[in-house]
């Protein structure tokens, strides 16, 4: 067990992905300049810096991408994925189904998102469900430093195009992680705390707001299950299925916007198949429905944090 | 107060801006080690090609800018205090604490649509001018922007759509040498983005951007050129970013003999030695321009700090029109 940030963690799996199989390589505006040692391990040829133009890189991954090679490209802040939508939702995401699976697209994007720096709605965008959204992409959005170690170093052998959002407000947060080969397979959620009384699902910066949240519940007698979904797609729809049938109650939290958001598919896939368990509504606890400031107060008020979650939870349970 | 307050020297006021700009992005640099202000993108460095191109302009005439944007707007009359207090995210702040450092607009100076998409400004331009040449009037669109936005797609767009619509535009390339922290020359073979003009039948010169006198007779001149012609024009800066890409930076990826060339070229050091080698301002009027500065500063500090953060109502306002 070591222990590192998760962008520390990041390096890390790029690191021994890039050792285990040479078709890896890394792109992006700086990732030569601000990952040195693995320009250091694996030569200029490996690790790329480019121009400041998202849409050749995402292209130009897609492309190296079809034809053999596994790239990463890293385009820094999620809201710069607009200038490469095209050629992440149209050729990675599409031109495999069109050309009747002719192609496979073996990328993985990273992007950081989230609040925590003030930098303001064009750097601190939760764009998650929109490749949610779009076919043919996997997307994940890790909550802690072994989770991105685990999770990117599945997202790097996946076949498909796989967005890897990372969150700015945990970059910097240290935690253990596991030495060697510990991959985390995509589309597994993980329960960080079992309980009885309701469900808190969640992903990335809230799921720590959710753990405190039920911390606090216990000493109040209530037993919160916790799940942390660290892939959005696939979904693990068992492990949320299985403990709303278990609790009957479900509280969604998310930093994104709660208009078709990730909380809503989840609110649905229940109402679905897990109609009979619910004994009260589901909750939503998300961003507002605008950009986000950078105002330090108001960046703050915009993220659920663990007192609304709390007290959420606790409506629910005592039937409020 | 001295006399040089009233000097009507144009290059002694754009000494006076270009040493309350630097003051300004000290002042802020300082803050933000302390704790008080958020990081921010600094034009240390590059104040000749703000306050050189922008002293060329109107008052009628519409600026767009991008994340390095501290220079365009104090050379514009921006109020120092204000823009402090939006970097601070203060309700005060020209944003209402909204945009924070990045995106810093105000429509009452004529600095519209700021955006920190490298590249938005760009792409933006060609609709402004768009307007102002469908709505009448005879100003014209400057349009700010870096060496690295150069290399995104709109970049081409945006000129190629202005050259074939005759858009009044003055692109400004702030060519200096750094792309955040990528250096230009890792990004692309060409020396100049001047002709990439050509290319697209645009007019376009490259100038020197540490010498505000060259600087403001290339603008003049093409300010000049945009309003005849109602078309558009490229003029680049040749400057170089002293400070990191946004602080905290410790350059430590910056070659430190480039670094050692381009201190030894900084814009207000050469102004100030050349106006008083000519005899035009004195040492001790130089140092009361420094103190003026300092002066405006604290005032700044004392007003954004005085002033209230937004309140929760102000998360949704705002959101549509
Ligand atoms: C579309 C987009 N990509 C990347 C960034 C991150 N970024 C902000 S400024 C910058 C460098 C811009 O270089 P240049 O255009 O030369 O302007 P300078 O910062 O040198 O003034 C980068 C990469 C961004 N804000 N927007
Ligand atoms: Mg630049």
């Amino acid at each position: 067990m070591q222990t590192m940030t998760v962008t520390d963690a990041v390096s890390s799996a790029l690191a021994e992905e890039m050792r285990r199989d040479p078709t890896v390589l890394l792109m992006g505006e700086g990732v030569a300049t601000k990952r040195l040692p693995l320009v250091e391990a694996f030569g200029g040829a490996r690790v790329r810096n480019t121009p400041l133009a998202e849409g050749i890189i995402a292209g130009t991954a897609a492309g190296a991408a079809a034809t053999g090679l596994r790239p990463v490209i890293d385009l820094l802040f999620a809201p710069f994925l607009t200038y490469a939508m095209d050629e992440i939702v149209n050729s990675a995401g599409k031109l495999r189904y069109i050309s009747g699976g002719q192609f496979a697209f073996p990328m993985v994007v990273l992007a950081q998102t989230g609040a925590g720096w003030g930098v303001g709605a064009q750097h601190n965008h939760n764009v998650e469900a929109w490749f949610v959204h779009s076919p043919g992409l996997k997307v994940v959005m890790p909550s802690n430093p072994a989770d991105a170690k685990g999770l990117l170093k599945a997202a790097i052998r996946d076949d498909n195009p796989v967005l890897f959002f990372t969150d700015i407000g945990l970059a910097y947060a240290d935690g253990p992680v596991p030495d060697g080969d510990a991959v985390i397979p995509l589309g597994q959620a993980a329960v960080l705390r079992e309980g009885g009384d309701v469900t808190l699902v969640s992903y990335a910066k809230t799921v720590h707001g959710c753990v405190q949240a039920a911390a606090r519940l216990a000493e109040a007698g209530i037993e919160a299950e916790v799940i942390d979904l660290r892939t959005l797609k696939p979904l693990d729809e068992d492990a949320i299925l299985r403990s709303v049938r278990k609790t009957g109650r479900l509280v969604v939290v998310h930093e994104a916007s709660r208009m078709c958001g990730v909380g809503a598919e989840i609110a649905a896939l229940v109402a679905e198949k897990a109609f009979g368990s619910l004994r009260a509504p589901v909750v939503r606890l998300t961003g507002p429905d605008a950009p986000t400031p950078a105002s330090f107060p108001l960046e703050q008020a915009f993220v659920p944090q663990a007192e609304a979650i709390e007290s959420a939870a606790r409506g629910l349970v005592q039937g409020r | 107060m001295t006399s040089d307050t009233l000097n009507p020297n144009p290059l002694v006021q754009a000494l006076e801006r270009m040493v309350l700009i630097r003051a300004y992005e000290d002042t802020l640099v300082g803050l933000h080690g302390q704790g008080r202000a958020a990081g921010t993108c600094t034009s240390v460095g590059q104040e000749a090609s703000a306050v050189g191109v922008v002293s060329a302009l109107a008052p009628e005439d519409l600026i767009l800018t991008n994340h390095r944007s501290a220079g365009h707007l104090l050379a514009r009359g921006a109020d120092p205090g204000r823009l402090m207090a939006e970097v601070m995210g203060k309700r005060d702040g020209y944003c209402k604490g909204k945009s924070g450092s990045l995106h810093i607009a105000s429509k009452e100076i004529g600095v519209v649509l700021t955006s920190t998409i490298v590249g938005g400004e760009l792409a933006l331009a060609t609709g402004v001018a768009l307007s102002r040449a469908t709505l009448g009037g005879e100003g014209i669109v400057v349009c700010f922007f870096g060496d690295g936005a150069a290399c995104e797609g709109r970049f081409h767009e945006s000129l190629n759509l202005a050259a074939l619509w005759n858009l009044p535009i003055l692109y400004v390339c702030e060519n200096n040498q750094w792309q955040a922290f990528v250096h230009r020359k890792e990004t692309t073979l060409a020396e100049s983005v001047v002709p990439q003009a050509a290319a697209l039948g645009m007019d376009g010169t490259s100038v020197d951007g540490n010498d505000v006198e060259a600087v403001q007779a290339a603008a003049a001149e093409a300010v000049a050129a945009v309003r005849r012609t109602r078309k558009p024009f490229l003029l680049e800066t040749r400057t170089y970013r002293l400070r990191g890409h946004f602080e905290p930076d410790d350059q430590s990826y910056v070659d430190p003999g480039e670094l050692e060339h381009w201190r030894g070229r900084d814009p207000i050091a050469l102004l100030r030695a050349r106006l008083e080698r000519d005899g035009r301002l004195s040492a001790a009027g130089a140092d009361a321009i420094a103190a003026r500065a300092r002066a405006v500063m604290e005032q700044a500090v004392a007003f954004a700090e005085a002033s209230p953060y937004p309140g929760a109502e102000d998360l949704t306002s705002d959101v549509y029109a």
